[in-house]
């Protein structure tokens, strides 16, 4: 293997080993004994030290942290103080519903994006390329759970397509299903696919003034060629960091919009778990999270090398 | 028949005149010259036969390329001249290969598009023509990337896709202007026989009088858009019958008037260089190797007088820079010693090289980066008064700034003004001005006329010559240009892969080079005066 | 990533006239001041009093008397939506502060020291960029209490490796510039450099960054808010307004509408504004004209 994988494989591992220690530790410093937190100021000290023992707070530190990744590595989670089930059931049952909706609205944002970012780029400056970047700079402007909002009293409301909230369950048959993650997933990819468009016409307009896109056409091509074969691969990779990135705030994004439609989802679970301080719950499903995101940078990392040859230098 | 004719043709971005009624033609197998200074509108001139202009643009006038108007003909028929029967080669070979591409691919993909050939074929094609340019399959397969490739190579790239359907017409836009001298000299040299063995005509166009001289069969010389005179190269020259064909030449061929070098007493040198060495480390080419060393200074010894001055000339890469970096200590070198009157200045901290410093400044090549743009003139050149031990007063600041200008015969006005305001060599003599503000007694100078054109390099060299004059400051000159060398220093040192080769007074070096490298870069320094006379003995 | 950072070599007086020719700057310039306006004059005048409840006034719909309707308490939606103004600039503003004041110096000591230091900095960014910014902002929120405050120090934590890597990238993109080897060969430190040179030169980048993470501060504390989070009540907030909405959206669409107007049309404002400055500092637009 070449320098430049490795090195973004052993950093993406490191990132991941200090996140956990900084969860552990963020968890660790906060005000007050965790398990009078999870109890409440009624809570007698014999309940608080049972707890005490049953979470294992008593035992070092660092012999807890090693034993908490340890677990986390061998995919046991622990309990669920609040819902008294193993944390990883609640997790696979929760993914369920929330990977489907992130996947469809990353789909949903990519396959809006990067047309109508070809499309301005090649037009620029002309009417067309002007209507569409006055859109996407509104669609910039749209809080997501707004514009869920809006969505729910026009398609949910008014016409009546779709249900308003609530999730029916796989079980329930596919498309039910679908029908449900339809309105979250256009709430959530619109935004994105606002952002997604805006860079990749600009890394476009970009890479068109470079002098070999000026070879290109010194050689005959006709200029549609020029952009499908010289200047599209070049304006991958700043389109590929902000896809990289918009992972991550469509995994944050799903917690409010989970919310707004009342989904089961991932993000629901852990604003709910936040909220009732059921904190193993919280630190399982905040590790995932920043595990996802770290390995999707990883893999946008490592596609850069695909995309760009002076990255995968011969050893 | 001309396969070129170029009529009464004018052209205008926006509200800006760029072109005035230019006239110029190119017969099959002929290589036309077309000179000028930046802005003269020669690389506009091409763009337009190319029909690639900003859209900006309107043309107007008449240009046929082989019975087609190009002004008039399509798109499409555009795409099917560009690449097969007119080829382009540019200024920059580094940035006119797309990264992304093998060079095998750049080069079949125009075979493919005109020929619909195979791939195979094309393939086969483009290996034949990388052959040609100077690229064996053995040592650059078709599977390189131009990050593999170095300058000199990427321009054979370039040239190979340009000329890779042999083209009737090759336009050459500042083909070696990137590229050190005897680079230079390797790709004027493959255009020539490429013109010689297809009958292609070349139109040449370069700022650089005696390259084109040894080129072009006739030549055409631009001015603000305008043509000034056009004919035989011979003819041209020699007669130099247009007063701007006579400024050009003469001040491509300008000698500062010197008296004697100005010595100030030669019994301690001012700058010693012993025995330096720099060492980079090798590029990480996995986690646990490194490529080795690269040892870009490789025991260099030197010394120069007070009030002495020195060229130090080199092909690009061979170190010279790197050495000027350690002698301004913006550098340390691996090992050896660099002492300053007499007291070293390697290791120091910043505070105990500010004597030092005071007496020592730098002006570099680009007179356009050396600003901070968002400064005031006063305060550019005033800032290494930094280095005094006593602050002067805003009043003696001023008082210096404006005698530091008149020095370089710029206005006291000048001080309030931002750098963008100044041209490339009034910006050169902002550079100088702020090199002499202190009273050093060496400024290092790293290329610093090789941006500007032939008349403004005339009068900065002059400008150096009369302070070396008048206020004793010695020079160490960085150059690849020999002229620029022979003009301005006594002394010379001629470094190749970070050693120096060769050493003496300038005159003797350069007319019986000894050593490998300075004979390598003699032979291929174009010359004016050479250039013509074998123009003369051809064209009669 | 390499980035690429062309210096505009204009005068104050030559941008402030191409700026004035620009129309996205003029619009997001426009809407910034009204917003800013419409903020400060609610601390002096306010159609209705936000605090007082009309219950008699409940959920009626836009009219002369309350241009925007009013809320399920009967108080006027657009004295909310003026007084919400505040609090969402307050925040998203500090917030700003907060990320310039600290990331702004790590990403130019970065810049400037390059190396162990450098390499340092910018594995403790990935750190925080490996956390999605509202997950963590609702962690901390949640974990310390609600409230205004704490909405600004979770958007400001994550504001700050934005402008570190800015700086940085900025920074290093100056350095290399022969000014800055002339101003080290005139004895200058590093830190004077930094100050003297390298800021003004990244300060138009910063600029730009300073109203995207404005705008996305905005739609942050909405989002917070709307949660809960976020400024507490009575105080109103855009967000708290639009969590208000939801449960009445088919008896009160104009609770949902309004407010989220007014995060949709300050937050253009901002983003029309940066795209405005960009443009105009860009050389490379211009050579295009």
């Amino acid at each position: 293997m070449t320098a430049y994988p490795l090195k973004r494989l052993v950093i993406a591992f490191a990132t991941l080993v200090l996140a956990s220690m900084v969860v552990f530790a963020v968890l660790e410093i906060l005000p007050g004994d965790p398990a009078r937190l999870m109890l409440g100021m009624n809570a007698s000290a014999d309940q608080v030290e049972l707890l005490r023992t049953q979470m294992g707070l008593n035992a070092p530190l660092v012999l807890r942290y090693l034993h908490w990744a340890g677990g986390l590595l061998s995919l046991d989670f622990g309990r669920s103080y609040t819902y008294s089930v193993p944390v990883i059931d609640l997790v696979r049952e929760r993914l369920a519903v929330s990977l489907p909706l992130a996947l469809i609205a990353l789909a949903l944002s990519t396959i809006i994006a990067i047309p109508v970012g070809l499309y301005s780029a090649s037009r620029r400056g002309r009417a067309g390329d002007t209507v569409a970047m006055g859109a996407a700079q509104l669609g910039v402007a749209v809080p997501n759970f707004w514009f869920a909002l809006m969505l729910i009293y026009v398609f949910a409301v008014w016409l009546r397509l779709v249900p308003a909230g609530g999730f029916p369950g796989w079980g329930a048959g596919a498309w039910p299903a679908l029908k449900s993650l339809l309105l979250p997933a256009v709430a959530l990819a619109l935004p994105q696919a606002a952002i997604l468009a805006r860079v990749t016409r600009s890394a476009l307009i970009e890479v068109l003034n470079e002098d070999y896109i000026r070879t290109a056409r010194a050689k005959g091509l006709p200029y549609r060629a020029v952009l499908w074969r010289h200047a599209l691969r070049n304006a991958m990779i700043p389109v590929l960091t902000i896809l990289g990135l918009q992972f991550a705030f469509l995994l944050a994004g799903t917690i409010i919009i989970e919310n707004v439609f009342y989904l089961p989802g991932l993000g629901r679970l852990v604003f709910q778990a936040i909220t009732q301080r059921d904190l193993i719950v919280v630190e399982s499903v905040v590790m995932l999270l920043v595990a996802a995101v770290i390995a999707v940078n990883l893999l946008v990392d490592l596609s850069y090398a695909v995309v760009d040859p002076r990255l995968r230098t011969r050893s | 028949m001309s396969l070129l004719e170029i009529d009464n043709l004018s052209l205008t971005i926006g509200d800006t005149q760029i072109l005035k009624s230019i006239e110029l033609s190119v017969a099959p197998g002929e290589v036309m010259g077309l000179v000028g200074e930046s802005g003269s509108g020669k690389s506009m001139t091409a763009l337009t036969v190319m029909r690639l202009l900003p859209h900006a643009a309107r043309a107007t006038g008449r240009v046929t390329f082989d019975g087609i108007d190009i002004l008039t003909a399509t798109e499409d028929q555009m795409c099917a001249l560009r690449g097969d029967d007119i080829g382009m080669v540019f200024q920059e070979p580094m940035t006119a290969l797309n990264p992304v591409k093998t060079i095998g691919e750049q080069v079949a993909e125009g075979i493919r598009w005109h020929t619909k050939a195979t791939r195979a074929e094309a393939e086969d094609r483009a290996r034949k023509m990388l052959d040609r340019v100077g690229l064996p399959e053995a040592k650059f397969p078709l599977s390189r990337y131009p990050h593999e490739l170095s300058g000199g190579q990427r321009q054979r790239v370039v040239i190979a896709i340009a000329c890779a359907l042999k083209p009737k017409l090759l336009i050459a836009d500042e083909p070696t202007t990137a590229l050190d001298v005897v680079l230079q000299a390797q790709i004027l040299d493959l255009l020539r026989d490429l013109v010689a063995e297809s009958r292609m005509g070349l139109l040449l166009i370069s700022h650089d009088l005696a390259v084109v001289t040894e080129m072009a069969d006739r030549i055409t010389i631009l001015r603000h858009g305008e043509v000034m005179e056009a004919g035989d190269t011979a003819r041209t020259l020699s007669g130099q019958l247009h007063p701007y064909t006579r400024q050009l030449a003469q001040a491509s061929m300008h000698v500062p008037a010197r008296a004697r070098p100005h010595l100030v007493g030669t019994d301690q040198p001012l700058l010693q260089v012993e025995g330096i060495t720099r060492d980079y480390r090798g590029r990480r080419t996995s986690l646990f190797r490194r490529a080795p060393d690269i040892r870009a200074v490789d025991d260099v010894s030197l010394s120069i007088a007070p009030g002495e001055s020195v060229a130090l000339v080199g092909r690009s890469g061979c170190g010279k820079s790197t050495l000027a970096r350690m002698i301004l200590a913006l550098d340390r070198p691996s090992s050896g010693a660099i002492r300053f009157r007499g007291e070293a200045i390697t290791g120091k901290s910043e505070a105990e090289l500010k004597p030092a410093r005071r007496d020592m400044q730098v002006v570099f090549q680009d007179p356009y980066g050396s600003f901070d743009p968002r400064q005031k003139v006063e305060k550019l050149v005033a800032e290494p008064l930094h280095v005094l031990e006593k602050k002067p007063t805003r009043a003696e600041r001023r008082e210096m700034v404006a005698h530091a200008l008149h020095e370089v015969g710029l206005g006291q006005r000048d001080m309030d003004k931002y750098p963008h305001e100044f041209s490339g060599g009034q910006r050169q003599r902002l550079s100088i001005a702020r090199a002499i503000i202190t009273r050093p007694k060496l400024v290092v100078a790293d290329e610093p006329v090789s941006a500007l054109d032939v008349s403004i390099r005339a009068q900065i060299l002059d400008l150096f010559a009369g302070l070396n004059q008048k206020l004793g400051i010695a020079y160490l000159f960085i150059t690849h240009d020999l002229t620029v060398a022979r003009a301005i220093t006594a002394e010379v040192l001629v470094m190749h892969d970070g050693k120096i080769v060769e050493r003496g007074k300038t005159n003797e070096v350069l007319d019986r080079p000894q050593s490998e490298a300075a004979q390598a870069l003699v032979a291929a320094a174009p010359d004016l005066h050479r250039a013509i006379a074998r123009r003369m003995q051809e064209q009669g | 990533m390499t980035m690429h950072v062309d210096i505009p070599d204009e005068t104050l007086a030559g941008i402030l006239a191409k700026a004035f020719r620009n129309t996205a700057f003029v619009t997001g310039f426009v809407i910034t001041l009204l917003i800013l306006a419409m903020a400060l004059i609610s601390y002096i005048w306010t159609p209705y009093d936000v605090t007082k409840l009309v219950i008699a006034d409940k959920t009626q719909g836009p009219s002369l008397a309350h241009l925007f309707g009013t809320d399920h308490f009967g108080r006027d939606i657009l004295s909310m939506v003026m007084v919400g103004a505040r609090n969402s600039i307050a925040v998203a503003l500090v917030a700003v502060g907060i990320g310039v004041g600290v990331g702004v110096p790590l990403g130019a000591f970065a810049a400037a020291r390059g190396g162990l230091v450098d390499e340092a900095l910018m594995r403790v960014n990935d750190l925080v960029f490996a956390f999605p910014a509202l997950l963590s902002a609702i962690m901390i929120t949640a974990i310390f209490g609600p409230g205004a405050v704490n909405a600004i120090i979770a958007i400001g934590i994550f504001n700050i490796p934005v402008f570190a890597r800015v700086a940085r990238a900025g920074a290093l993109a100056i350095w290399p510039r022969e000014f800055i080897l002339a101003a080290r060969a005139a004895g200058k430190s590093s830190t004077q450099i930094s100050i003297e040179h390298v800021l003004p030169n990244i300060a138009t980048l910063l600029l730009v960054q300073g109203t995207i993470q404005f705008a996305l501060g905005i739609l942050a504390e909405a989002g917070l808010s709307y949660l809960g989070l976020g400024a507490q009540p009575p105080m109103p907030s855009w967000g708290r307004m639009l969590f208000d909405a939801q449960t009445r959206m088919v008896v009160a669409p104009w609770m949902a509408i309004f407010p989220g107007m007014a995060i949709v049309i300050t937050v253009l404002g901002l983003n029309l504004l940066g795209d405005g400055i960009a443009d105009i500092l860009d050389p490379k637009s211009r050579r295009q004209r």
